[in-house]
């Protein structure tokens, strides 16, 4: 036999049982479809994530905190690191050249209420001036935190354009008085709308002095020693400066505020690309969960072409029987079905694809999720399709091939 | 003789099974059958009969002996080897036909050259081969209807000429009648019949006295051996003689002959 009349064979038998055929690929293409959509999703994802990172300025060093703690074992410079201070802040600003504006925040999550509106779990952002500039947002009306105010531990606030709405509705917030958990603070300003970036909503969240937000809502013991801890420091280089420069600077600097050795440092400095990759590995681990799913489809789809296929030389026995009687090899007929459940799973491989895209597509346009179609991804289901065919089908055919022309024409 | 020996069966044994199992089928079979004749296999079930087709047919292998098919000895051939000798020297004609059900009647008799491994024809001249085979047997009008559209004879008919189409020396038919009415049971010996005239060699099993009574020669099996091995002029002689007794007979029996 030569290949197009092996074609023609699997053709013939597909095409001859149209509705079993197709019931039969579905597994292949809900498989294939899943496989398309599911990395057009968490690719359109990626591809979001790092466009609001670098949405945030590309200029942007995140410091945090990173105290090992060794229990018993505990050597000396570990018990004395304590990790970030508020007071760096005023130092890295003062002390390091090229440095544009450095910001801090301090997180709690409180009650708010106004009248009788009252809002449940709102996170309130500690912290200083410059976190317009660093983070990149605007006033819409009023004014943000200014030094005077985290001087004087004023107690202002500042609303995020949805608190703002939800509790002032269409009325002027500007210097009525809210609670915060029990702690009265005077709106000061509202923020523009900025939307969610990397998971921080910017409007679902009100702006305190940094001082206020220690005093009243997170006082700790080790504040009143040590100085008010804080988590991450934000700093948004000039442009002009040297980014290795400002941050070699600021790595002595910190070494020598908190008595660490250089070398095994109670901080960690962050720049943008460094978080835009750790994002990516978040998301590709997402990705290969996503595609294992998708494989596991393709897996079930393959078990459906085998159960068919078995099916199908069951039935098909005496066929087989006469035409080993005519002259057909065991080669011959093996290669006959292993090519029939080939040509199923890679027909359906191609309509998965073809529903996959018109799917990402309409995912995207409608779900509410970015979606961009990788290249790869069809390559990828495309060969994995092929691939299921020739392992589910070998069992099959090669059953079919070891059939006893005999026993097989006896067959009813 | 002077025709050419198609089959050549020397001392053909075959034994199923194993150990205290075992059970023998062919017992030591010596047979000849030369070009151009026309031989009716009988027995009971049973006998080692179907064994022998089996054999005769390369789908079997003997479990001792020679079998010499054509001046080539096919005892110890592979499956593969064997798969060749079907498609290029052997025609099969089985009682249920076994036309493929979802090919039409041409497509069917096309098959066997689909298998061919020597002197491949192109798709054309395969349609025009299958055309023709299906011409001789009087269904050139039917050749594009699936089998569910065909009557028994003319099913019988198409499987002859898909078992002629590679042209084999030899032409083996299982009760080629046996799920046929009475006229299309004539129709079928008709066309074996001419293919005998044209000088086709054709070995039939058949359980039918009257249409073995038809042929030159009757191999009787019993029990894994040649139980009766005779000519046509034998059988003739024979046939009077049952005829006589029968006149003879009682009313009732004649109906039944």
């Amino acid at each position: 036999m030569n290949f197009s009349e092996v074609l023609g064979l699997a053709l013939k038998s597909i095409t001859s049982n149209k509705s079993r055929s197709f019931l039969t690929m579905l597994g292949v293409i809900i498989g294939v479809a899943s496989v398309i959509v599911m990395i057009a999703v968490s690719n359109g994802t990626e591809t979001q994530i790092a466009n609001q990172i670098n949405a945030l300025g590309t200029n942007l060093l995140f410091i945090s905190s990173s105290i090992t703690r060794g229990g018993p074992n505990e050597t000396a410079a570990q018990r004395q690191a304590t990790g970030l201070v508020y007071t760096d802040v005023a130092a890295i600003k003062s002390q390091i050249n090229g440095v544009a504006g450095v910001s801090v925040e301090q997180d709690a999550s409180e009650t708010l209420t106004f009248g009788s509106n009252t809002l449940t779990s709102i996170p309130v952002i500690g912290t200083t001036p410059d976190y317009t500039t660093v983070r990149g947002v605007q006033v819409a009306t009023g004014r943000f935190i200014t030094q005077q105010d985290l001087d004087l531990t004023q107690k202002v606030v500042v609303l995020g354009s949805d608190v703002a709405t939800e509790l002032f509705g269409s009325s002027n917030p500007i210097g009525q008085l809210i609670t915060v958990n029990s702690t009265q603070l005077t709106v000061v300003g509202v923020l523009q709308e900025k939307g969610v970036v990397s998971g921080t909503n910017f409007n679902d969240q009100i702006y305190a002095p940094i001082q206020v937000v220690f005093q009243k809502f997170t006082p700790s013991f080790f504040a009143r020693v040590m100085g008010d801890r804080v988590r991450t420091i934000y700093v948004s280089v000039d442009p002009k400066a040297n980014m290795n420069d400002v941050i070699t600077q600021i790595s002595l600097l910190l070494a020598q505020r908190h008595k660490v050795d250089i070398s095994s440092p109670d901080f960690t400095i962050q720049t943008q690309s460094d978080i835009i990759g750790a994002q990516e590995s978040t998301t590709a681990s997402f990705r290969t969960l996503l595609a294992s799913v998708a494989g596991i489809s393709l897996l079930v789809g393959g078990i459906g072409i085998m159960n068919i296929m078995l099916v199908s030389v069951t039935e098909r026995t005496r066929e087989i029987g006469l035409r080993q009687a005519v002259g057909a090899t065991p080669n011959d007929i093996e290669i006959q079905f292993l090519t029939e459940a080939v040509m199923l799973s890679v027909v359906g491989g191609v309509i998965g694809i073809l529903a996959g895209v018109i799917g990402s597509f309409l995912f995207g346009k409608f779900g509410g999720m970015p979606t961009v179609i990788a290249s790869y991804s069809i390559g990828l289901s495309f060969g994995s399709s092929a691939l299921v065919g020739i392992l589910f089908g070998y069992i099959p055919a090669r059953q079919a091939a070891q059939l006893d022309p005999i026993e097989a024409l006896r067959h009813d | 003789m002077d025709k050419p020996t198609i089959i050549e069966t020397i001392d053909l044994k075959k034994i199923y099974g194993m150990g205290d199992y075992e059970v023998e089928a062919l017992k030591g079979i010596n047979l000849s059958i030369c070009e151009g004749e026309f031989v009716a296999v009988m027995g009971p079930s049973g006998s080692g009969k179907s064994t022998l087709m089996n054999i005769l047919g390369c789908l079997d292998h003997p479990t001792e002996g020679r079998y010499i098919l054509g001046g080539e000895d096919v005892s110890d051939l592979n499956k593969i080897e064997l798969a060749h000798i079907r498609n290029a020297k052997l025609g099969f004609i089985f009682q249920s036909f076994n036309l493929l059900n979802r090919m039409t009647a041409i497509e069917d008799v096309m098959v066997p050259m689909m298998y061919r491994v020597e002197n491949r024809l192109s798709m054309s001249e395969r349609r025009e081969r299958a055309m023709a085979a299906l011409e001789s047997v009087g269904l050139a009008d039917r050749a594009n209807h699936l089998p569910n559209e065909l009557s028994g004879g003319q099913q019988q008919r198409v499987a002859i000429a898909r078992a002629l189409i590679n042209d084999p020396v030899l032409l083996l038919a299982d009760e080629p009648t046996g799920n046929l009415d009475t006229k299309a049971s004539y129709e079928i010996m008709d066309q074996l019949n001419k293919l005998h005239e044209r000088g086709r060699t054709i070995v039939m099993v058949t359980h039918e006295p009257d249409i073995a009574r038809q042929m030159e020669r009757i191999i009787r099996i019993r029990d894994g051996l040649l139980d009766m091995d005779r000519d046509n002029e034998q059988v003739a002689a024979e046939a009077k003689e049952e005829l006589r007794k029968t006149l003879e007979l009682p009313e009732e029996a004649k109906d039944e002959l």
